[in-house]
């Protein structure tokens, strides 16, 4: 049986680096602010947010004719087609359009769903050398870990760990930890790569149906080097990731770096449409969970999602947890609502990991209701007998207490006698995981019943 | 069935109830917007530059990049002959500094709109150490709505928004430019 993943114990051994918390949390919470600048100086902010709403559930409400309209164009523009049921699927069409090409060397920009796959061990184990080109993804694929963040896969690390990772890696200097260092001598280290690869990939933000073309927003230009100097180009695509017009790009890319960075725009919005003469371009459509995700009612909005970010940026959990804790390709509020889709039991804690807040849900640019939807996840894995013993317990106690008045005001009673009273050992008990990083609050000298008879006495009616 | 034919028939099975599509506004600015001024500040805002400068190109690009050694333009504006398309992409991985003329820009954002016809070669504008990038200040439009607006634009087989040069900030937020690809990005203003 999969393992559960306890994303509580994990999020422990990431809070013990001390200074490394310190600066993730404050890192993306500057995110989120550069985010609320870029929202706020735009008027039609919240229409945008609406409108790109309206278009995710128009285009997931005729997915089917949208893929087809995409294929019949782009097969038109001279791109090869395929289609991939799940990882595997995709694995093996990737794997075989390289091996027909005697490709050994992949020179790849970031993509969520070659993660998602597991493409990379897989082509690896097959002989074909795979690199990573965007900074983050490759410090990440250097230090053998997965991206800890989908916008800024290596944000968990501080430029000590990097220079680690690169000095025995890359060989730079160990000593060297300048930032502007590290970053030269990746690109100098993945440029000869670019020069000689057989074959590039992408993933891809949209898919337009209207034209066929494949949409990579970018920073590095390294997406684009991928594409233009192979003499084949694969690009990855979820079937999510569909919209019907050229103009519908101007609410999502209008939309995406605001919310995934604070920045207007990304350095690069890139339309790759046609191979140029003499390349070979191929499209992989890839469903892995994402048809059976749109027939569920209380979920399939999750497929909206533009993969922006924002969500993690401002989720307290994300930024106190960090990426890699959640033990999933998708982490953070995001994550939380679409890993249990892949794998009720190994992610049935994650739904666990928030406090419903609802930051994430109002800063979603395509408004998914991404709090809701983690609650219901809750009942789900409730109903599923997927809880952990100790939570059941807990959840079937609290139950009973918070149901019957009386028992809830005895409860509150002793509750208040007993923090007082009781011994530390007893209060922050193994199974208290609250009172592991806080301090229960004194208990006030009255409970709000007790203060209400007291000083609001129902009046008798005139 | 076919992996095609499989996903297709599921989703048709699984596929919520109809919601219609919106129409979607152009978000005009207010009356009386200065969009030159406003690509400017989109442009220094990314870590580009924009210069309003007369006189022959090469003395201009000269005055930008005194060292380079090797130049190639994409646009007989620069002198000598244009970039031969078809040539091998990876023959460009020394240029020093790339030419090319963009279709328009967008004031919003301070992007330019750079096709392969434009490139000649389209790596020209990654592997370039430097771009230069002649624009006609009269062909801005507001925004990212107006822009994909255009009838025609979209139809290149590869074309891109470019707003500054490459850059990363992936390790500790520090902002560099100059990541993968083009290490500065200059929009010299002038009317073809």
């Amino acid at each position: 049986m999969t393992k559960r993943i306890d994303h509580s114990e994990a999020a422990s051994k990431f809070i013990a680096a001390k200074d490394h918390v310190e600066f993730h949390d404050r890192r993306l919470w500057d995110l989120r602010g550069k985010r609320d600048r870029e929202s706020g100086a735009l008027p039609e902010w919240e229409s945008l947010r609406t409108l790109a709403s309206q278009v995710k559930e128009h285009t997931l409400t005729h997915l089917a004719a949208y893929l087809e309209e995409f294929e019949a164009n782009a097969t038109a523009n001279g791109a090869i087609v395929h289609w991939a049921r799940d990882a595997a699927e995709h694995n093996q069409v990737v794997h075989g359009i390289l091996a027909a090409r005697g490709a050994r060397v992949l020179v790849k920009s970031k993509s969520m769903l070659t993660d998602e796959c597991g493409m990379r061990p897989f082509l690896e184990a097959r002989g074909i050398e795979v690199m990573e080109t965007d900074l983050g993804e490759r410090i990440q694929q250097l230090d053998g870990e997965p991206p800890s963040h989908i916008v800024v896969p290596a944000v968990h690390k501080l430029r000590g760990d990097v220079a680690r990772v690169f000095s025995s890696t890359i060989g730079t200097d160990a000593g060297n930890s300048d930032v502007h260092y590290l970053a030269e001598s990746q690109r100098a280290h993945t440029r000869p790569y670019f020069l000689r690869a057989d074959a590039g990939m992408t993933g891809a933000n949209f898919a337009i149906a209207e034209t066929g073309a494949v949409v990579v927003c970018t920073n590095e230009g390294n997406a684009d080097l991928s594409v233009h100097l192979p003499p084949l180009y694969i690009a990855s695509v979820g079937i999510e990731k569909v919209i019907p017009k050229v103009e519908h790009l101007g609410i999502f890319v209008r939309m995406l770096s605001r919310s995934a960075l604070g920045s207007p725009i990304t350095q690069l919005t890139s339309h790759f449409r046609r191979p140029r003469p003499g390349q070979e371009m191929h499209i992989v459509l890839v469903d892995n969970g994402r048809v059976e995700r749109l027939g569920m009612a209380d979920f399939w909005s999750s497929l909206k999602c533009i993969r922006c970010g924002a969500c993690m940026n401002t989720c307290p959990v994300y930024r106190r947890s960090g990426g890699l804790s959640y033990g999933a390709t998708y982490s953070g509020p995001i994550g939380v609502i679409i890993d249990p889709t892949f794998n009720l039991r190994k992610f049935s804690s994650l739904p666990f990991a928030s406090t419903l807040n609802g930051s994430c849900t109002s800063v979603c640019p395509v408004r998914i209701d991404i709090h809701d939807q983690i609650y219901k996840w809750r009942q789900v894995i409730a109903a599923r007998n997927q809880l952990p013993i100790v939570k059941q317990e807990a959840m079937r106690a609290a139950g009973k207490v918070l149901g019957s008045p009386r028992l809830y005001r005895a409860a509150a009673r002793a509750t208040a006698t007993g923090l007082a009273q009781l011994p530390r050992a007893l209060v922050y008990n193994p199974l208290n995981a609250w009172g592991r990083q806080r301090e229960v609050p004194d208990a006030p000298a009255q409970t709000f019943r007790e203060w209400y008879l007291e000083n609001r006495k129902p009046r008798k009616k005139p | 069935m076919s992996a095609r034919d499989d996903i297709l028939a599921r989703i048709r099975a699984n596929q919520p109830a109809a919601v219609p599509m919106p129409e979607v506004p152009a978000f005009d600015p207010p009356a009386g917007s200065d969009l030159l001024d406003q690509f400017k500040a989109g442009v220094a805002r990314m870590g580009g530059k924009v210069v309003e400068a007369t006189g022959p190109l090469d003395r201009i690009v000269r005055k930008l990049h005194p060292g380079a050694k090797r130049v190639c333009s994409a646009t007989v504006e620069g002198g000598g002959p244009p970039l031969e398309a078809g040539i091998a992409p990876s023959s460009l991985h020394d240029v020093d500094v790339g030419i090319v003329r963009a279709r328009f820009g967008v004031a919003e954002t301070g992007s330019v709109w750079l096709t392969e016809a434009d490139f000649g070669v389209s790596a020209l504008g990654f592997l370039s150490q430097h771009l230069v990038v002649l624009l006609d200040p009269s062909a801005i439009v507001a925004n990212m709505h107006h822009a994909y607006r255009l009838r025609g634009a979209f139809d290149a087989g590869y074309g891109v928004f470019m707003t500054g040069p490459s850059a990363t900030a992936d390790i500790e937020g520090v902002l560099i430019h100059g990541a993968q690809g083009i290490r500065s990005l200059v929009v010299v203003l002038r009317a073809p």
